[in-house]
């Protein structure tokens, strides 16, 4: 069975070129460009993991992420999250919002990729 | 004002610290009283023999009468001595050294100056970097792009083939993002280029409007006359180097000429000989509020209202926005002054003058009055909170005659926490040098 990602980031090339690189990894990838409406994405896909960028049109990644930890039936999915500021408060502010893991752009493939296979394990 | 210049208020000040009275000293050097008068209140020049005479009399090194080791020079000495961290250094002597080395206490002085200014560039471009939305909002831009490109760029180079279809639309891409990464940097650089290219930013916009109009001596003649420019006198001055500057000094200027069209230099003399410094009185006669007379009373001539006058207004956060230095009244240059002074309890008390005499501690503490009042710096509108802002006129001491002498208790303020001596104080923020072994 198929493993399940949301992307949520609103640069469109971006979001192209880690659909193609999640979905040649076996991924089905299901992407998101609005902050607002992400949280009600993400609760009725339930992914297996969930990509997610901070600075969103509407609703920061920040909030959404604080949003998710206070369901139960995403308390505990994993989050990878990617920014452009790689300031220590926002990785500090992540952390304390829950985050598993922080990615500043511009990232690599490999990175993204490694990222992902360490946060949901292949199945044995 | 140059410093020779308070020379007479130097000698007015060295005499009551000594308890000497002003009918001794002139008798004492050879002069009479109503010489000397003249000369404590700057309006005889004074040097040579009388001025040695009486820095003997009154126990001084004349250098420290002409000279002066000026309250805020001495102040900064010792805000040296505090960044100075644990080097022992004789806080105690900041006034003789001052004193003695007038030149090498300057430069001290100057150089520290320089440093806090220095510091205050690189928490400013570190703010920016922060919290600049503009600044933020463009570097997202840019990494986001990169970001993209890189990813793109991977994608394609990777051995292998790709499905054409996903190729072709890689390279659109690639060609777009190289074209919004063009973009995004050059209009990086042009706010970069915008705001810091042609200023000099080593002080901050208000460090520079404090350094203009105490240069000017807080008066602007040529704006007193009809067809003064507000805009040829900062255009013309060489300490207002950055845009933000030359707004802040343009609006302070502003207020200069509503205050001097509503109380002309002519008719505010004549009041004085008349009613004396009477700010109350003035108010009534020119029919302005009684802020005005305040703000306007400060910059007169000496020679006019008979004393150096201090001044200091603030918003509601406490930031100081215009402040006038008068000897014997240190007020710090960078961080928050003594909340004991009596500006800031006019802002607990909107509409009332308030009038308190206070000293600041040291050896050659000088006694002043000090007269505030906060007032609504804009026009007051329904649904909107009225912004205060709070002035004090610091005054030498009976310069407004008490309505009963006697009738004023003695207040002890400092010039800030960090470099003020009174232990027990109850507004006290953080401890002192002076407690801390210096």
């Amino acid at each position: 069975m198929r493993r399940n990602v949301m992307l949520i980031e609103d640069e469109p090339n971006i979001t192209e070129a880690i659909r193609f690189l999640l979905t040649r990894d076996g991924w089905d990838v299901q992407t998101h460009a609005d902050g607002n409406s992400a949280v009600d994405a993400v609760t009725r896909v339930l992914p297996d993991l969930l990509i997610l960028d901070v600075m969103l049109p509407g609703k920061s990644g920040m909030d959404i992420l604080r949003d998710l930890r206070g369901r139960p039936e995403t308390e505990s999915l994993p989050v990878l999250m990617l920014t452009a500021r790689g300031q220590s408060r926002d990785r500090d502010m992540a952390e304390k919002a829950g985050v598993n893991r922080f990615m500043t752009k511009p990232f690599s493939n490999a990175e993204v990729l490694d990222a992902v296979r360490d946060l949901v394990p292949s199945p044995t | 004002m140059s410093r020779d210049t308070l020379t007479g208020s130097r000698i007015r000040e060295r005499r009551q610290i000594v308890g000497l009275k002003q009918a001794d000293l002139a008798r004492r050097v050879g002069v009479s009283p109503s010489y000397l008068n003249l000369i404590e209140h700057n309006r005889r020049r004074i040097g040579g023999k009388l001025l040695a005479d009486i820095a003997e009399t009154l126990g001084v090194d004349h250098a420290m009468l002409s000279e002066g080791a000026e309250a805020a020079l001495v102040a900064t000495l010792r805000e040296a001595a505090v960044e100075a961290g644990p080097i022992a250094v004789e806080t105690d002597r900041a006034e003789e050294f001052a004193g003695r080395f007038p030149g090498w206490a300057e430069v001290l002085g100057a150089a520290h100056r320089r440093i806090l200014a220095l510091e205050r560039t690189v928490e400013t471009l570190s703010d920016r970097l922060a919290h600049d939305p503009n600044l933020a909002g463009s570097l997202h831009e840019v990494l986001s792009t990169a970001a993209a490109i890189r990813s793109t760029a991977s994608i394609l180079a990777e051995p292998g083939e790709i499905e054409p279809a996903w190729r072709d639309r890689f390279h659109r891409n690639l060609n777009e993002d190289s074209q919004r990464l063009a973009d995004s940097s050059k209009a990086l650089v042009e706010y970069l280029d915008e705001h810091d290219g042609a200023e000099d930013r080593r002080t901050a916009p208000r460090e520079e409007v404090d350094l203009f109009m105490e240069t000017a001596g807080y008066r602007f003649p040529t704006l007193e006359q009809p067809g003064g420019s507000i805009d040829a006198v900062v255009q013309d001055a060489r300490h207002l180097t950055s845009r933000a500057a030359r707004e802040i000094a343009a609006a302070v200027l502003e207020g200069y000429v509503e205050d001097a069209a509503a109380m002309p230099l002519d008719r505010c003399a004549e009041a004085i000989d008349e009613l004396g410094l009477d700010p109350a009185g003035m108010a009534q006669r020119f029919g302005v509020p009684l802020h005005t007379v305040l703000r306007r009373l400060a910059v007169l001539p000496p020679d006019i209202v008979g004393c150096e006058i201090g001044l200091v207004i603030c918003d509601p956060a406490g930031t100081i926005l215009v402040r006038k230095q008068v000897a014997g009244f240190a007020m710090p240059r960078f961080g928050a002054p003594c909340p004991l002074w009596p500006l800031f309890s006019a802002l607990s008390r909107p509409h009332h003058p308030i009038r308190r005499r206070v000293v600041q501690q040291g050896r050659d503490a000088v006694r002043f009055d000090c007269l505030s009042l906060s007032y609504p710096a804009l026009n007051v509108d329904f649904d909107h909170d009225p912004l205060w802002h709070a002035i004090m006129l610091i005054l030498p001491e009976q310069a407004v005659p008490l309505p009963r002498e006697g009738s004023q208790r003695l207040g002890e303020v400092g010039s800030t926490c960090r470099i003020c001596s009174r232990r027990s104080c109850p507004a006290r923020r953080e401890p002192s040098i002076l407690d801390e072994g210096f």
